[in-house]
């Protein structure tokens, strides 16, 4: 029996989805729930070009159900909300990040953590309510009020798209892992759409920023650009071997299969690795240096949306947003080409407003 | 050549020795330095048998000059000490550990984490600043810094007590500073050995649920009726390890042979804490998803700095936490050896040094 994307919810919603492996991209109508009382409907101004769109797109993790809409960096403006809303009003600019909704009774959502709540649903390719979520490369999108953002007002909307992926995915490991005190120094590995933002945090929390590469022709734009203090190129080995021990805390946004051991090395005595890239298969993990170190390696996954929101107030006050190249959604698929070349400085954001307007 | 060791400093001394890479340990006469005003000198009566001397006397690591006495987990007498010393005096019971010097200048050993420093000085196998080597507690006598020195209470059998020198602060430490201490919480041991059993007792005294997984199903009795740990997990049984999964805020790990990390990961609630204490030899397996997913975390831990070393030796005394040991002759010390390799002993030896420790003639 052939399922109607189209009729299975009450509201018609059109959209880009990925129908297969080859991660291609085209038109698709679908439809979205009618709004209830705790609802905010968006019409979705911006949507940033994560990673995980196309590992997703791609199946790359195993777990896409096809059709899949992506799109987890929304900015869009309010047209609508129900009777029990009463932080947001129409014609506000909102945003809505990595996932819709979660149990609130568990012991991490009551500590806003909703982030670990085993029962999350994400903003796209999650099961929910008996059909799937469908994500931001779409022209509107309704959501629960507890997990919609409100938008600082001095940020441009675009550039301001990949704070709720790329922004709270660095923000919140530098706060849980202390990544955060004046004068220290913070290494940023891999220089994409994490490691640029990482940079900018790391510089408005005063600490000393040095990116560790294998590209070197990105040296300028870190440091000219950027703002970061140094730039280490990792296949180096004079340069890693100068390095070493110098840093007190380091922010690994590579999901390409790499070695900790380097990285372990420039990390002082008690210093972390944070991990926030995802590849898809296990690194090494040489235990030595960690025990005669008392190194940690951490992970982190995005942010609670208390969290969320005091990323993106602090990005209003510091005055952050990121480096973006914009976009209309029939350019998606050799944007995600590129993507994957990491030929991006360093987002990709979908003007969807301007896009669907003309469908 | 064995005489140039009896003459390298003033005050001769007897011990074991391993000579080469096969291991086996045989008597040594050799020397230690005079005391110096800050420095003290003890008569040993006991020594705690560590894993890593195993490991050491076979130059495993790469690290070892022969003759090689192997022992840091030293308790004795004090016999003499220098004039500028103010924490001992003559007849007290002390105990040295892992460590006899550091820089006492870095950052580390200004904030009590002497094992940190990246000039410390073991107790054996290693060398003084000034090129000398050091040589362990598997002999007679000992002359140490007193900052390197620790009190030994009344309450503590100096027998027992000797494997809390290294045992004891291996596992004491990462429990207090990775925050697994809190009356509560639920903590997994993994390996039930030297380092395994202190940790289950450390950790039922700081009023944690304790949970030792092992791959050994016949530990399990002495787990729970002997050490108190509350419950056991059979590593390779897919059942229980799913059964629990997410059931952890913490793990010590004192598993030195290669083990996969993904189960262990798995029992971890999120913002859980896997701590290892074993060294394998090769690099694990990391799966980063399981990491990400909860936001855990894997860390290392390197025994105790010193003052923190005093703190748990206290603690211990207290809360009468005590090594289960097995006391030897020193002429039984090759044959523990190789029982301790294939892990035949409940759960340290400690050699008899006072009582047995007899210089050839």
């Amino acid at each position: 029996m052939a399922k109607s994307y189209e009729t299975e919810l009450p509201l018609k919603a059109c959209g880009w989805a990925g129908t297969d492996t080859s991660g291609t991209l085209s038109p698709f109508n679908f439809s979205r729930r009618e709004n209830g009382d705790d609802d905010v409907t968006l019409k979705i101004l911006f949507c940033g070009v994560c990673h995980s769109d196309l590992h997703t797109l791609k199946n790359d993790w195993g777990f896409t159900t096809y059709p899949v809409v992506p799109g987890h960096e929304i900015v869009g403006e309010v047209t609508k909300i129900g009777n029990n809303v009463k932080n947001f009003k129409v014609g506000d600019k909102v945003g809505v990040g990595v996932m819709v909704e979660s149990c609130q009774t568990c012991e991490n959502c009551q500590q806003d953590l909703e982030n670990y709540c085993p029962k999350l649903v994400f903003t796209y390719n999650s099961p929910y309510n008996g059909t799937r979520t469908y994500g931001g490369y779409s022209d509107f999108v309704v959501v629960h009020q507890r997990y919609v953002l409100q938008f600082p007002a001095n940020l441009p909307l675009d550039a301001g798209a990949p704070l709720l992926c790329a922004g709270i995915t660095v923000y919140s490991p530098m706060k849980y892992y202390g990544m955060t005190e004046p004068g220290k120094h913070l290494g940023v590995a891999g220089l994409g759409g994490l490691g640029h933002v990482a940079i900018k945090f790391g510089k408005a929390f005063g600490l000393k920023v040095t990116v560790i590469s294998t590209s070197p022709n990105k040296k300028s734009e870190a440091i000219d650009k950027l703002g970061a203090d140094s730039f280490i190129v990792s296949n180096d080995p004079e340069q890693m071997k100068a390095a070493t021990g110098t840093i007190d805390y380091i922010i690994d946004t590579i999901s390409a299969d790499h070695s900790v051991l380097p990285l372990l090395g420039l990390l002082k005595l008690n210093g972390k690795l944070v991990t926030v890239g995802l590849p898809s298969k296990p690194l090494e993990l040489p235990v030595f240096p960690l025990v005669a170190g008392r190194k940690l390696i951490g992970g982190s996954n995005f942010g609670g949306i208390k969290e969320t929101q005091e990323m993106l107030d602090f990005c209003g006050k510091h005055n952050i947003t990121a480096d973006i190249e914009l976009i209309k959604m029939d350019q998606i698929n050799t944007a995600m080409e590129r993507l994957s070349k990491a030929d991006v400085k360093y987002r990709f954001v979908i003007d969807v407003a301007n896009s669907f307007s003309s469908l | 050549m064995a005489t140039q060791y009896e003459f390298e400093h003033p005050k001769k001394a007897f011990g074991w020795a391993a000579r080469d890479t096969s291991g086996v340990l045989s008597p040594f006469n050799f020397s230690r330095r005079e005391p110096s005003e800050k420095d003290v000198a003890l008569k040993i009566l006991y020594c705690g048998i560590c894993h890593s001397d195993l490991h050491k006397m076979k130059n495993e690591w790469g690290t070892i000059n022969y003759p090689f006495v192997p022992g840091h987990e030293i308790v004795g007498i004090v016999t003499e000490v220098g004039n500028k010393v103010r924490k001992f005096k003559v007849g007290d019971k002390v105990g040295v550990g892992c460590l006899v010097d550091s820089c006492h200048s870095c950052q580390n050993c200004a904030n009590n984490l002497e094992n940190y420093c990246p000039t410390f000085t073991l107790t054996d196998g290693s060398k003084y600043s000034d090129g000398t080597a050091t040589y362990g507690g598997y002999s007679d006598s000992m002359v140490s810094d007193e900052h390197f020195v620790f009190h030994i209470p009344d309450e503590l059998p100096l027998d027992a007590a000797a494997p809390l020198l290294c045992a004891g602060i291996t596992v004491y430490s990462p429990l207090r500073y990775f925050g697994l201490d809190k009356p509560g919480l639920h903590v997994g041991v993994v390996g039930l050995g030297g380092l395994g059993h202190m940790a289950v007792k450390f950790a039922k005294a700081f009023g944690t649920k304790v949970t030792v997984i092992s791959t050994s199903p016949s530990k399990e009795k002495e787990a729970i009726k002997n050490l108190g740990a509350d419950s056991f997990l059979i590593s390779r049984d897919k059942d229980q390890m799913k059964a629990a999964m997410g059931t952890l805020d913490g793990i010590i790990d004192t598993v030195s042979a290669d083990h996969p990390l993904l189960p262990l990961i798995g029992l971890l609630k999120s913002h859980g804490k896997l701590v290892m204490v074993g060294a394998p030899e090769k690099p694990l397996e990391l799966p980063v998803f399981p990491l990400l997913a909860g936001r855990k975390i894997i860390a290392g831990s390197l025994i105790g700095g010193i003052k923190e070393t005093q703190e748990m030796i206290d603690f211990a005394a207290k809360h009468k936490v005590k090594p289960d040991i097995e006391i030897i002759p020193i002429d039984y010390v090759n044959t523990a050896m190789e029982r301790l390799l294939k892990a035949d002993v409940k759960y340290r030896f400690v050699i008899d040094i006072g009582n047995t420790l007899k210089p050839s003639s």
